[in-house]
Formats: structure tokens, sequence, C-alpha cells
């Protein structure tokens, strides 16, 4: 029994689900410790997988990857925290991919149940199952999971650390450790002693790892305080180094042809013209693709776009409206999920009820981040190493083992600043082509970069979607919802993908934002219907809640117009009356902007509210005619994260979300005809810019008892509040995406 | 061909076929990565650098025809000695992904050496360029009126 115990002790510093554990789904197997990752090197203590003490001071090893979001900056304050060290004189270095490192919080996520609602007893079984993903290699950046996630676990790390390095001061000093202090990093004994973790690390390896209760917030010194990024000055100097900066000793570059067509192979190429062009060293056929490595990146493009391939056709329909129509198939089918189902919304509507009935359609996106696709790869017969900017390591690592042969301790992967995730670096396929590469080219790395249009016409896209919905009011109170979504799932094809495991069941995600939102309506039912795959579709910022906060919320729009209602206390109502985190965004946004109902000639406004990632959030935004042009002036935000580490942080991850799903419900579509992607590159694809993005003012709420996301939040909402705003402005509805095709924006 | 370049106030020779982007050969053949590729088509802004003081798409700008003095990110300031303009961005913490800032600071540096005392307007009108996909606009303007004051008090 000792050792059982020993175990579960050590677990603990590495999730405190395992603790929880025995009693939800107790078995032995789930709760082994994965094994340290970190080779610690001679001198050095590993006090446990997240923090490194040694001669040149703290490192922190951060397991998430730093996509913009601020985790490297947050994290090392939550280590600091317990530790008592500066923030600031933290390194931190993204860790190796490693089992230790699973994300139990993006698995707790796919649990059944609303999420608001949850209880204390939920969330630990949520907690526990995210065990599982430990059990599947999970080391994910995602689902805004990064600070749920570490909050705990960071904490126990610093807690651990500090106790252990007081303990070998302890020792070394022949007194008590209670009678021991820490600051700076140092320990701090009676009589004026002072000695730095520094030189404390190396006795420290042979002490068995302290744990201690963690400090009450009240004692907190860095959490719920803005602390300056550490990367901040690295990406104003443009020393950060991303993807494409990876610069090795005798590296080339290359450049790829991707079928057009998803899933299709080639029959034949011809690369003659490519041949003796300036700067190619060398031709490779991929098998579904050809590559062109060469001296600069810019010429491998420009011969490879010489290369005339044969492509196999397209075994998928191959016009924008055939998908669609395959999309409303599903709606024929039986429902996959009915995760909502309260009251009747079968039932005869009485005398005096008004009813609604709207179908919402919205397109395909890419993700589009600012750094195209890429990574470099050098492979040598027995080892294989790959530099990329990846939201999933471990999964980088299986993939490039499946695809070699060799073992996943033959692999590493370096994860270097993404350029942009938004969910699209969880996938794979980039860092495979550059592994294709690397083994034709033995010896040599090579860095494999996507052109822009090659990016956007090769994505695991934002599903399109279709909602129906029927909804009642009377006497000005809402009555019934009833909502019917139809898309491609990212759950089953993405997370199947991911996790090389068929995925089956109710597709909670496909409903996210929908079935689970926090409004008391008498009579309301959600249901979720799986399209077939088409399209390869994976995880867009805030996934199916980039869809499912646009219908849900519009269907309560209409509602309220149909009731002759205020649209912002008909929401507040309802929200009200079922989760008051939810109400009291609203009425924060109503404060925020003013809002009195009524806006004056040429301007419109419109409120909307959507609950995903464990944060209600709720927008108003303003919108102006400027001689016929349609400008987005003003934009107000509310959220409650229950727990804010840096509000500094948080406020810019949610403007960062508003933006990127303003960018998407004014311009943002992928179209097919004849079975490729229509759009090329930004031009086609446009986003807000500096003089159509709003003035936004953020508040950061902290009344709900559970810790919700910041990454993602902020994006379901951006559109229907603009929509409805739109609809304030002009009387006209909008039921589709983008709002280019109905409406003039400024651009 | 080779063609010498002034970059950051020193001289390269670099051999290379003439339609090269200038993006391309500061960063596969002079190894000076700060200066980012987005889109290849002058629509993003992320490959901004100056010549002669002015905003130029790099990848748009053929090594045969540059002519001047080239400035990239990497000449305006290092973390030690940054330039104030890289300062504001600091203070304001703006950076999320951090992809297009090297673009959007050269835009903004080109800016205030022309308006230094820059209207929402002219910001409007001279960043419109510069896309950035993490949203980070409000900042980005916020340090540039930062940035121009702390230049007007130098």
């Amino acid at each position: 029994m000792a050792s059982l115990k020993k175990i579960a002790r050590r677990s603990f510093l590495i999730g405190s689900a395992a603790i929880l554990g025995g009693v939800a789904f107790g078995t032995y197997k789930y709760h082994q410790p994965a094994p340290n990752p970190l080779q610690p090197a001679e001198g050095k203590a590993v006090l446990n997988p997240f923090v490194f003490v040694d001669q040149s001071g703290v490192t922190l090893i951060a397991p998430r990857a730093e996509m913009g979001q601020g985790v490297r900056s947050s994290w090392a304050a939550l280590i600091a925290e317990e530790l008592d060290v500066d923030p600031a004189a933290v390194t931190v270095l993204h860790g190796p991919a490693a089992k230790a490192y699973y994300n139990s919080a993006m698995m707790a996520e796919a649990l059944p149940g609303r999420g608001y609602n949850n209880s204390d007893f939920q969330h630990s079984l949520g907690q526990v199952v995210g065990n599982f993903s430990k059990f599947l290699d999970l080391q994910v950046t995602g689902g805004s999971s990064s600070m749920k996630d570490g909050f705990e676990r960071m904490r126990h790390a610093g807690a651990s650390a500090r106790e252990t390095l007081k303990e070998a001061a302890a020792q070394r000093l022949g007194v008590s450790r209670a009678l021991l202090d820490t600051k700076d990093g140092q320990v701090l004994a009676p009589g004026g002693v002072t000695l730095s973790y520094a030189e404390l690390a190396a006795e420290a390896a042979g002490i068995e790892p302290q744990e201690v209760e963690l400090r009450p917030a009240a004692q907190w010194k860095y959490i719920g305080k803005p602390v300056p990024r550490i990367d901040m000055l690295a990406k104003v100097t443009g020393t950060a180094g991303f993807g494409v900066d990876t610069r090795l000793e005798g590296m080339k570059f290359a450049a790829i042809k991707q079928s057009p067509y998803f899933g299709a192979g080639k029959r034949g190429y011809d690369a003659s013209a490519a041949e003796g062009m300036p700067g190619v060293e060398k031709i490779l056929d991929l098998g579904d693709a050809v590559a062109v490595v060469g001296s600069n990146t810019w010429l491998a493009q420009q011969a490879v776009d010489a290369i005339d391939v044969d492509w196999e056709a397209p075994s998928y329909p191959e016009t924008t409206d055939a998908i669609f129509a395959e999309i409303a198939a599903a709606f024929d089918g039986s429902a996959n999920s009915t995760l909502r189902d309260d009251g009747d919304v079968e039932a005869a509507l009485p005398d005096g009820a008004e009813l609604i009935e709207a179908e919402y359609q919205l397109p395909y996106l890419a993700h589009a981040t600012m750094e195209p696709m890429n990574a470099t790869a050098l492979y040598t017969g027995d080892a294989l190493q790959i530099w990329a900017p990846n939201q999933g390591p471990t999964i980088v690592q299986q993939a490039a083992a499946d695809l070699t042969g060799l073992s996943k301790e033959a692999i590493e992967v370096h994860t270097t600043y993404l350029g942009g995730g938004f969910g699209r670096r969880i996938e794979v396929d980039y860092c495979n082509r550059a592994v294709q590469i690397a083994q034709q080219m033995k010896g040599t790395p090579v860095q494999l970069t996507w052109s822009r249009e090659e990016d956007m016409s090769h994505d695991y896209f934002r599903p399109g979607a279709i909602a129906r919905y029927r909804a009642a009011v009377k006497d000005g109170k809402a009555l019934m919802v009833h909502g019917k979504i139809a898309a491609q799932s990212t759950t089953q094809e993405g997370a199947g993908r991911m996790l090389g495991l068929p995925m089956s069941g109710p597709d909670k995600g496909h409903v996210d934002a929908a079935f689970n939102q926090p409004l008391a309506i008498p009579n309301f039912r959600v249901e979720g219907y799986l399209a077939k795959p088409m399209i390869p579709v994976g995880f867009w910022r805030s996934v199916a809640a980039s869809f499912n906060g646009f219908f849900s919320d519009s269907i309560i729009d209409e509602m309220a117009h149909k009731a002759g209602r205020d649209p912002l206390e008909f929401r507040l109502e309802l929200a009200r009356a079922e989760w008051e985190p939810a109400a009291q965004v609203l009425e924060q946004v109503r404060d925020m902007s003013g809002w009195s109902g009524k806006t004056p000639e040429g301007t419109g406004r419109g409120v909307a509210m959507a609950y995903s990632f464990g944060t209600p959030v709720a927008q108003v935004i303003e919108v102006e005619d400027r001689d016929g042009q349609i400008a987005i002036t003003q934009a107000w935000i509310a959220a409650d994260l229950g727990l804010v580490v840096d509000p500094k942080n948080t406020e810019a991850q949610l403007f960062s979300g508003l933006a990127y799903g303003l960018s998407a419900a004014c311009f943002g579509e992928i179209t097919f005809e004849g079975g490729m992607v229509e759009q090329e590159n930004f031009p086609d694809y446009e986003a807000m810019r500096m003089p159509s993005m709003p003035r936004v003012e953020v508040a950061v709420l902290q009344n709900q008892k559970h810790m919700g996301g910041a990454g993602e939040p902020g994006t379901p909402p951006a559109a229907p509040a603009l929509a409805n705003a739109l609809f304030d402005l002009t009387g006209k509805r909008a039921r589709r995406l983008p709002l280019m095709h109905d409406f003039d924006l400024l651009s | 061909m080779s063609k010498t370049l002034r970059i950051n106030g020193k001289t390269h020779q670099v051999d290379l076929p003439d339609d090269v982007p200038l993006l391309w050969v500061l960063r596969d053949e002079l190894g000076m990565t700060g200066t980012k590729f987005g889109c290849g088509v002058a629509a993003c802004g992320a490959c901004t650098v100056q010549v002669d003081g002015e905003a130029m798409r790099s990848c748009q700008l053929p090594l045969g025809d540059v002519e001047g003095e080239i400035t990239t990110i990497e000449g305006l300031g290092t973390p030690d000695n940054m330039a104030k303009i890289q300062a504001a961005w600091v203070e304001h913490q703006v950076a999320q992904c951090g992809y297009c800032q090297s673009g959007q600071i050269m835009q903004a540096a080109s800016l205030l050496a022309e308006n230094p005392s820059p209207t929402d307007a002219d910001i409007d009108e001279a960043m419109q360029g510069n896309l950035c996909r993490c949203g980070t606009y409000p900042r980005i303007r916020a340090a540039i009126h930062s940035a121009a004051k702390m230049m007007q008090e130098a």
C-alpha cells in the first residue's frame, strides 16, 4: 500500500484529478504517473515536470503552445505565486512532447451537461475524466483550456518546489523547515542567513517532493494583476522565433503543391518546366502531392507552380450548393443528439401565441493564421527532428512515428512560437508534409512553407452549417424554442482524426452554445444532425459555438422583436431566471453602453449573449450609416471568467475573439466550385482591419464559481450582435453570413 | 545577378535572380527573419520594410528594382535598445501571436516620420494595409498615439 500512496501523491502534482479518480473511474492504470519527460542534466534538480531550478535560476516548462494568448506569462505568474520568485525572472521554455503534460480541462469539456449549472461533483468528475486525455497522450493547446488546466497544477508545482528547496536548506542548516521563509528566489533562515534556490538545487534533487496547501487568494501577489508578457520584447523587435524563422546549418527550403481536391491522389505529373529553374535542387514525388526543394522558398515556389499535375477527380459534391444540399439532407435522418428538451415543443400553440420560423445558413471558414502552415524537419534514418508552430506536439510526434516507422522516442518535436493558431495548428498535416520531404532528403534539414494560396485552400475548415428554428412568443414572453442544427461533425471528424479513435454517441460539441444557453424558456429543445463527411473540417476558434452562437442568439432577437420587447431586457429576463452570471454580463454591457433601447436615425445597436467554454459573454455593437456604407463603430464586451489570472491579457483575448468573429461575420466564406476552394488569398477572404475595427470596451467579471476560458468565448456573440445591430439600423434580418452579401459594409 | 544592398546601415552582397522579391532575399539568403511572409501579394503587410524611410511591401519588391537604404525591424531597434515606437508597443502590450507586428511597427514608424501627431483618421489611412488576425488594432492605435507623444517629448 505504501507504493500506491506514493503514486497517488506524485500524480497529484501533475494532475489533481488523480486524487479524485479512485472514486469514479478508479483503476490503477489511470493513476500511474506519466514518465517524467525531462532528463535532468548533471547539477540540475528536477523537482517535478514543470519546474527546473539550476545555476541559472528558475525555468518553467510550459507544455502549452504560445499562439498569442499569453499563456507563457500567465503560467509563469502561477508558478511564481507559490515559489516566491519574480515572474519576470522565470525563464519559460516550451516542454517537449510528453504524456506528463496532458490537458485535463479540454477533455473535461467533452462531458455531457450544460456546464454553467454543473454541480461541484460534476466539476470533480470533469477533472477525473480529464485523466482520459493523459491516457490518450493528448498534449494540446485548445478549447480555451490553458488557464483552467494550469491553474491548480502550476501552483502546486510552485508550492512543491518551494517547500522542497526549504527542506534542502533545513537539512543543510540543521534547522526546522518551519523556521524558514522564502523571498525573491532565496530561502531566508534565522539570523539573516540567505541561500539562493540555485545553490540548493542539487541537494533538493535528493529529497522527496514536499507537499503543502496552496496559498489562499488573499495572499496572492501576481494572480489577478496584469503581468507584462514575457514574449512582448521579442515580438516587437522581430526576434521571436516563429516556425518559419527556424534556421539550421545547411537547411534547404521547400514549396509544395497538393491536390485541389480533398483526399484525391494524382495520376501523374510533368515537372520538365520546373527542372533547371533557378534555385531548384530536387523535385519530389510525395504520392498525393509534389514538392520542390531549393535554395530559396520563393524560387522553390516558382518551380512547384510550374509543375503540371494530373489530379484524380473529387469524390464529394463539387459545388457550394450541392454541399449545402447534403447538409440539409441530414435533417431527413434521425437526430444525433437532443441534449436539451425542456417542456413540450410540439404541443399546439395557445391562442395569442405568435410563431416564428427561420432558417439560418453559415458558410465554411478558413482559419487564415497570419503565419502560413510550415514545418522544418531533419531525418537521419534512425531519428527525426521536427520544428513546428503546433498546438499538439504529442500528436505531431505520433503522426510522424506512424509515417516513418520510427519509435516515438526517436522523434523530437520542437514547438516554436505560433503565428496564430485558432485551432488550425492542432492538425498535423503540415508537419507530416515536412516529414515526407525530409525522408527523401536524408541528413539535410528542410523547411517547408506553404504559399498563402495553399494554406487557404487546404485547411480543416469550420464546417458550413444550417439551422432550422421554430419559436413562439406570447404576451411579450418567450414560450417555445425548437432548434435543429445540421453540419459536418467537427468532433467526429476532427477528434477522431486527432486521437485515431472512432467517436460516436451524442455529439455535444456540435450543439455547444445552442443546447446549453443559460436561458429559461419553458419549452426548449435543441437537436443536432450530423451531415456526412465531405470537406475536411476541424476546430476553428470556439468550434461549433462559432455557428451556434449566431443561431441561438439570432432567434432570441427575432423573438424579442416579435414580442415587442426591448432585446436586451428580453434576454435579461430569460437569463436571470436561469443563471445569474449570464444576467450580470447583460447588465454590465447595458450599463457600459448606456443602452436605452433607442437609437438615433442612422445608428443601430444590437446585443447578443453566448455561453461557451465555461464563460458567459455579452456584447453590444453599434453601427452607423455613413452615406450608405455601414461602419461598425463601437463594441462593448462583458465576460464572466469566475477567476481572472491576468486582466490585461484577458481583455486582449476577448477583443481578439470579437475581431475574429466580426471578420467572419462580415467577410468570411469558403466556397466551392468544381470541387475546389474558390478563395485563394486575403483579397478573397477579408478581415477586420484598422479602419473597420470598432472601438472596444471590455469588462471582466468574476461572479461565477467556476473558471471559464478566455480565448474562444469572445467569438460566438460577435456575429449575432452585429447582425442584430444591422436589423436595428436597416430593418433587414440577416439569416445568412457573411453579411457583405446583404449589406454594404465598410471594409 | 550580383547586387549590393544597404540594409540597416550595413552592406550586403547577394547573388540571386533579379526577380526574387526582397522579402525572400532578407529571409532565406541573409537570415534576417524579422520581416515576415504572410500572403505574397501585398495584401497583408506582414513583410513591410522601409526603403529610404518609405514603407514598402517587400514581397512585391523584386531585387532588381531595389534602390536605396533598406530598414527592417532588426534595424529599428533591438531588445536591449528599443526604438520609442517599440517601447510604446511594449507599454500597451500590443502583440498577441505577434506575427504581423514587425510589419505593423515598420508601417507605423513610417507614418510617424511623416506625420508626428497623426489623428485616428490618419492612422486608419496609413495602417489599413496591415492585417492582424488576432485583432490587436485597438492597442496598435493606442501605441501609435503614445509613440507620437514620446517622440515629441524627446
